[in-house]
């Protein structure tokens, strides 16, 4: 195929997924979407599911996903048939798609005349679907059912016509059905958007052309992260890490990965990981192989987000593992899990490719749900995720206070919080001495301080509170996470370290966050002395 | 003294624009800029014209406070926050670089140790939680200045809601701080988001003395040549302002050249009788794009500079790609050729201007295929460009790994660029749901011109107008912009039983001190327009619509809790296609704007003259690659007479840009000799 017409389709259909992205934070009516950007766009393979083209913007963890997603619609046309232009599927269900209930997966046929040319889809992460704790994050949750509603895929509009049932079933399932009606309303614009522009760029170009596009799309990503692996050194990488507990029992988990580089291909063998868990830190099989894509694309950032990128893989993620879960393991708290294994996959990386090693970034979101009633009794529910550091690595000290590697979400300010909700932050700062030390340092985590102004019920799923951010080539770890809030009769501290759920404050207590910074790079013996002067004057260090 | 000048100082070039309003007559004239002491070649520029004391006004774009943005050479600042909130300005939206990549950190522009606390507590509906104590203020400002500080920002959180304790911390600084450079957030910006009024308020103080100092320089030495008239700035919303306001508000010149550009093409469109255009300012190493509707350049709230250098002020949105005639081309590891951002700048740039460059570029591209012609260099500081130079690069980095050949690969740069730039153009007019098709393509600077039927033909624009100047359209847009002042304050209402007596009141005292500050610039005007406009959103929301609201200026304004809402979804179902009836809305933030009119500019004071004529302008022909070797006629733009007629292929040359006009297209040179570009 002619380069330049690639070249010219490479950005316009990589600028569609981008304005259904666009469109879907604008129209959104919470802020883990509006602000924390939890959501995700793209177009996908007719009959392989398989991403095509995804957003820039878009969540980093779906652009993996996402593919599994289709396939599960795709199986469930193949199972009930009746597939016509306009429907559009609606699910969350994690164990076919990835991720965890929240996110709700709206997946729309392009048809063309009377042939089905690709998908569309639009992820996005809804406030409340029911479920034990407001926000879905229960730490306690041994069953997805105390997790919230689980919908498989089905069809949320049918023939032109849209399924007004299903709709009153979803309301009367969540604390806060406006809101989720609301985003379900910015993600059929979005979809609609994406349709529009499509089928005016298929005109222009012809359906063939665009589809040899996509075909070589596929084949350019796979040739570029075969050129990336094979510039590593054979040989097999091994690197484990904890997670803290799975909420249930204080025992820790391991996720070990065994990286094996042979000729151009690489083997992830995630075999000597723990049995699926008992608490919500498992996850599926989709969600691995997008943790996955997501820690690869970080360091081999030239590598276009397509599905070609994976064809010089293979997985090894057996079922006995807890991570490849099945029904009805509980997942809420799958982004801690994916965080030690895209932190993992970077250490086994660090020692194949030493000059590009980078350290451990904080790895917790640190999902806070604060719940009450308004005066006038209406229900209030605020929910956020946190920020920490990220690694230090060959260019710099890690970034300070920075998002997940898995998203590229944006912490709402503290004046829009104290706006919306009966809470006053009486701090918000860096964490001095958080950031592991090294010749480049972690970046510092942050301190959090709320202070309850009407009774407050308040729950926590984080991690890192037993095993900091690991540095790499001699750094230290970044600090623990740790959590506390003041009692009736004291100080109080979580008995499962970072997971916590049913704790209530009184008006004027307070509660306190303290989040990771990221691990160290390079011994610290050998950081710049003017860097060292530096951290002490500012206070960076403790 | 009926002169006016338009000085846009650039990053190579200070280009001016001097109109006589008693003669009509205009000169303009490109000197080097002199970077370190713009100030020298801002005179420079103006003696052009003769005695500067002969000059009546002055109006300058600058990139001063965008150089120092971008470069971190702006004041030693410090910072007084809220206790517990000094690190805001650090830690961001706790956002990353880049979506894909974990490296890299950020530094803010004030440092911790000069950020100090002070106990104090507002809180989100404005009530005073903890007032603030005058000593404690006093002994922290003393702090920060003997630790250097040179400027002061005040920052408390939810002083949006009510600015009481920031304005007695002020007082109190005030009182013992040694210069002008000091000011709190809710003087610079009365909305809500602390990080962003942060960072603006912090931005703003760090720019004070560095702009204040430039201003200072050129008052001096505009006071030595003798000129006593009126000198102003453009600022970031295409508005001009008193130098006095700049003092105060610098960080409203961030992007005072770009905007002036803008506002230029703007007005020399709706003259030439278009009022939907996207304007195309292609300069060395960046490509700027913005939209104007129905005359009007649409306004962006916030952008940001760098990462975590967010300004939010009101600006002319506009889009830049790293996408230039500096730009290097070439084919990656996966065998996709690639065109910028990577840059060959000014030094050594392109391979053709034989300084060194060994890499090839847009502009090498151009030379190559014989639409620049490499005997007339345009800015006149080298006499000759090296072809061979530059086609023996572009065959072996960009044609031997594609398997094409020199002309070809030159080609092949051409349309990626195209393709980007066009992609660039899409973004900025589909993604805020404009058809491109019903636009005019005008493009400008440098290397617009060149460039014009590809704009046209990959967006599927209908026609372009190329203005009489387009490498100094900065500069008359000094002349021909409007003096605006804006205004913002969140207020938080909800619109269900408004009280529409309060929100007059506020919305009167806005409209009164917006209108103040226009009428103080100094500068003639018509008349003075208030336009009013209110950010909202369905409760839940937290992304809001820019809603603009019919009201008059005056002592009341007619609002009504119909009116509001009937705007309200107006613009709602115009952005996403639907409204949603039954929800609460919600009216956040307050915007004001004052525009002070000037008098209308005249543009046939640019018309070609009677001596024009084809003959004139007639410069032969010469062989240009259109997907193969054509025959091109050549002219000499400024001597075509208004009504010419040129066919392509053909290349327009003018001393500062050239104009290509691909075959099947047609030029035709419109009254105010633009010219308009068509297919034929």
């Amino acid at each position: 195929m002619d380069p330049v017409t690639l070249a010219i389709l490479d950005g316009r259909l990589t600028q569609i997924a981008d304005e259904m992205d666009a469109t879907l934070y604008r129209a959104a009516f919470n802020p883990i979407i509006a602000e924390a950007k939890d959501a995700c766009h793209g177009m996908y393979h007719a009959e392989t599911g398989d991403t095509l083209v995804q957003g820039a913007h878009g969540l980093p963890i779906f652009v993996g996903a996402m593919a599994f997603a289709v396939r599960a619609v795709i199986d469930k046309v193949a199972r009930d048939g009746g597939l016509t232009a306009g429907d559009t599927f609606l699910f969350n269900d994690p164990y076919a798609g990835g991720t965890h209930l929240n996110d709700f997966r709206l997946v729309r046929p392009v048809f063309r005349g009377d042939t089905l040319f690709c998908w569309l889809a639009s992820a996005g992460h809804w406030l409340d679907i029911g479920g034990n704790v407001p926000g879905g994050y229960n730490p306690q949750a041994t069953e997805s059912f105390q997790e919230g509603v689980r919908i498989p895929p089905v069809k949320l509009v049918a023939d032109g016509r849209t399924n007004q049932d299903l709709l009153d079933i979803l309301a009367a399932n969540s604390r806060t059905p406006v809101s989720n009606w609301g985003d379900l309303q910015g993600q059929l614009g979005a979809l609609d958007l994406g349709e529009r522009r499509l089928h005016a760029l298929l005109d222009a170009y012809g359906d063939a052309v665009v589809a040899a596009a996509f075909d070589a799309f596929s084949v350019r990503a796979e040739a570029l992260m075969r050129h990336a692996i094979a510039a590593l050194p054979d040989g097999t990488y091994s690197f484990q890490d904890i997670l803290d507990n799975d909420g249930i029992t204080p025992d820790p988990l391991t996720v070990a990965l065994d990286l094996t580089i042979a000729g151009g291909e690489m083997v992830m063998d995630f075999s000597r990981s723990s049995p699926p868990t008992q608490g919500p830190v498992n996850i599926a099989y989709a969600t691995t192989i997008a943790a996955c894509y997501v820690a690869l694309k970080h360091v081999f950032t030239a590598v276009p987000a397509n599905a070609g990128c994976l064809r010089p893989i293979r997985f090894v993620v057996p079922d006995t593992t807890l991570l490849a879960a099945g029904p009805p393991r509980p997942m809420a708290g799958y982004t801690e899990t994916i965080l030690r294994l895209i932190g993992v996959v970077l250490g086994a990386l660090a020692q194949a490719d030493p000059a590009r090693a980078t350290a451990a970034p904080f790895g917790t979101i640190n999902a806070l749900s604060l719940s009450g009633h308004r005066a006038d009794g209406a229900r209030w529910v605020m929910f956020s995720f946190f920020g920490g550091g990220l690694g230090g690595n060959p260019e710099s000290d890690g970034l300070t206070h920075a998002n997940n590697p898995i998203s590229t979400a944006t912490i709402p300010p503290v004046e829009i919080l104290e706006a919306a909700y009966p809470v006053l932050f009486t701090q918000w700062a860096l964490r001095p001495g958080s950031g592991g030390a090294g010749t480049h340092r972690g970046g510092l985590g942050a301190i959090y301080e709320i202070e309850a102004l009407t009774d407050t019920e308040v729950s926590l799923l984080g991690e890192r509170g037993t095993a900091g951010p690991f540095g790499v080539l001699g750094g230290d770890a970044g600090a623990l996470n740790q959590f506390t809030w003041q009692g009736d009769a004291g100080p109080c501290t979580p008995p499962l370290v970072s997971k916590v759920t049913g704790v209530r404050l009184r008006p004027g207590q307070r509660l306190r966050l303290e989040t990771p910074g990221g691990g160290g790079w390079g011994p610290p013996g050998q950081r710049d002395p003017a860097a060292i002067t530096r951290d002490r004057r500012l206070g960076y260090v403790a | 003294m009926t002169r006016a000048v338009g000085v846009d100082v650039g990053g190579t070039f200070t280009d001016l624009f001097m109109v006589d309003a008693a003669t009509g007559q205009f000169e303009t004239a490109k000197v080097p800029s002199q970077r370190g002491d713009e100030a020298a070649g801002f005179l420079q520029g103006l003696r052009a014209f003769g005695a500067v004391s002969g000059l009546g006004s002055i109006v300058h774009g600058t990139t001063v406070g965008t150089n120092a943005l971008l470069e971190r050479k702006g004041a030693r600042v410090g910072m007084i926050t809220t206790a517990g909130f000094r690190d805001v300005l650090e830690m961001r939206r706790r956002d990353r670089r880049q979506t894909w990549g974990l490296w890299g950190d950020f530094v803010p522009v004030v440092d911790r140790d000069m950020r100090l606390e002070v106990a104090e507590r507002t809180l989100a509906d404005g009530r005073i939680h903890q007032p603030i104590d005058p000593a404690a203020v006093q002994a922290a400002a003393r702090a920060l200045l003997a630790q250097g500080a040179e400027a002061l920002a005040i920052v408390f959180i939810n002083a949006y809601a009510n600015p009481a304790n920031e304005r007695a911390a002020l007082a109190a600084a005030e009182a013992i701080w040694p210069n002008a450079h000091i000011a709190c957030s809710s003087q610079i910006l009365p909305e809500i988001r602390e990080f962003e009024r942060t960072s603006t308020t912090a931005l703003n103080a760090y720019l004070q003395p560095v702009v204040g100092d430039y201003l200072g320089k050129l008052d001096a030495a505009l006071a030595v040549d003798g000129f006593d008239g009126p000198f102003h700035i453009v600022q970031s919303n295409g508005g001009v302002m008193s130098t006095a306001s700049a003092r105060r508000l610098p960080i409203r010149t961030a992007l005072s050249g770009p905007a002036a550009g803008v506002i230029a093409a703007a007005a020399i469109a709706a003259a030439a009788g278009y009022s939907d255009i996207i304007t195309a300012d292609l300069g060395g190493t960046s490509f700027d794009v913005s939209v104007v509707v129905q005359g009007q350049a649409a306004v962006a709230a916030q952008a940001t500079i760098e990462f975590g250098l967010v300004i939010r002020t009101p600006m002319i949105e506009i889009t830049t790609i790293g996408a230039g005639g500096g730009s290097i081309a070439q084919v990656d590891v996966g065998g996709l050729l690639q065109v910028g951002p990577e840059s060959a700048g000014s030094r050594p740039g392109p391979v053709c201007y034989g300084q060194g460059g060994t890499r090839p570029t847009l502009t090498d591209a151009n030379v190559v295929l014989g639409r620049i012609n490499a005997d007339r260099p345009i800015g006149g500081a080298l006499t000759r460009l090296d072809v061979d130079a530059a086609r023996a690069a572009i065959l072996s980095q960009v044609g031997v790994p594609l398997g094409l050949d020199a002309e070809a690969a030159a080609e092949a740069i051409i349309r990626v660029t195209n393709a980007r730039m066009a992609g660039a153009i899409r973004l900025v007019s589909i993604e805020r749901g404009h058809d491109p098709q019903a636009f005019v393509v005008v493009p400008f600077g440098g290397g617009g011109a060149l460039h014009v039927g590809a704009l046209m033909q990959e967006v599927g624009m209908q026609a372009a107008l190329v203005p009489r100047f387009p490498g100094v359209t900065s500069a008359l847009g000094c002349i021909i912009a409007d003096i605006r002042h804006d205004q913002v304050q969140t207020v938080n209402l909800a619109l269900d039983g408004l009280d529409a007596a309060m929100l007059d009141e506020r919305l009167v005292a806005e409209a009164t001190a917006a209108r103040d500050v226009v009428e103080s610039a100094g500068l003639a005007v018509e008349r003075i327009d208030t336009v009013f406009s209110a950010d909202m959103h369905y409760a839940g929301q937290t992304h809001t619509v820019a809603v603009p609201l019919p009201l008059s200026a005056g002592s009341t304004t007619g609002v009504t809790e119909a009116v509001v809402r009937t705007a309200f979804e107006h613009a709602y179902a115009a952005q996403f296609g639907r409204v949603l009836p039954g929800l609460g809305v919600r009216l956040v933030t307050l915007r004001t704007t004052a525009i002070g009119r000037r008098p209308h500019f005249d543009l046939t004071t640019l018309a070609p003259d009677a001596h024009a004529s084809m003959a004139l302008a007639d410069r032969g022909t010469r062989q240009v690659w259109f997907g193969g070797w054509r025959m091109a006629t050549v002219h000499d733009r400024l001597a075509l007479p208004a009504g010419a007629e040129i066919m392509g292929p053909a290349i327009l040359e003018q001393p500062d840009a050239t104009t290509v006009i691909d075959p099947g297209l047609v030029a035709r040179v419109d009254p105010l000799g633009n010219v308009i570009v068509s297919r034929q």
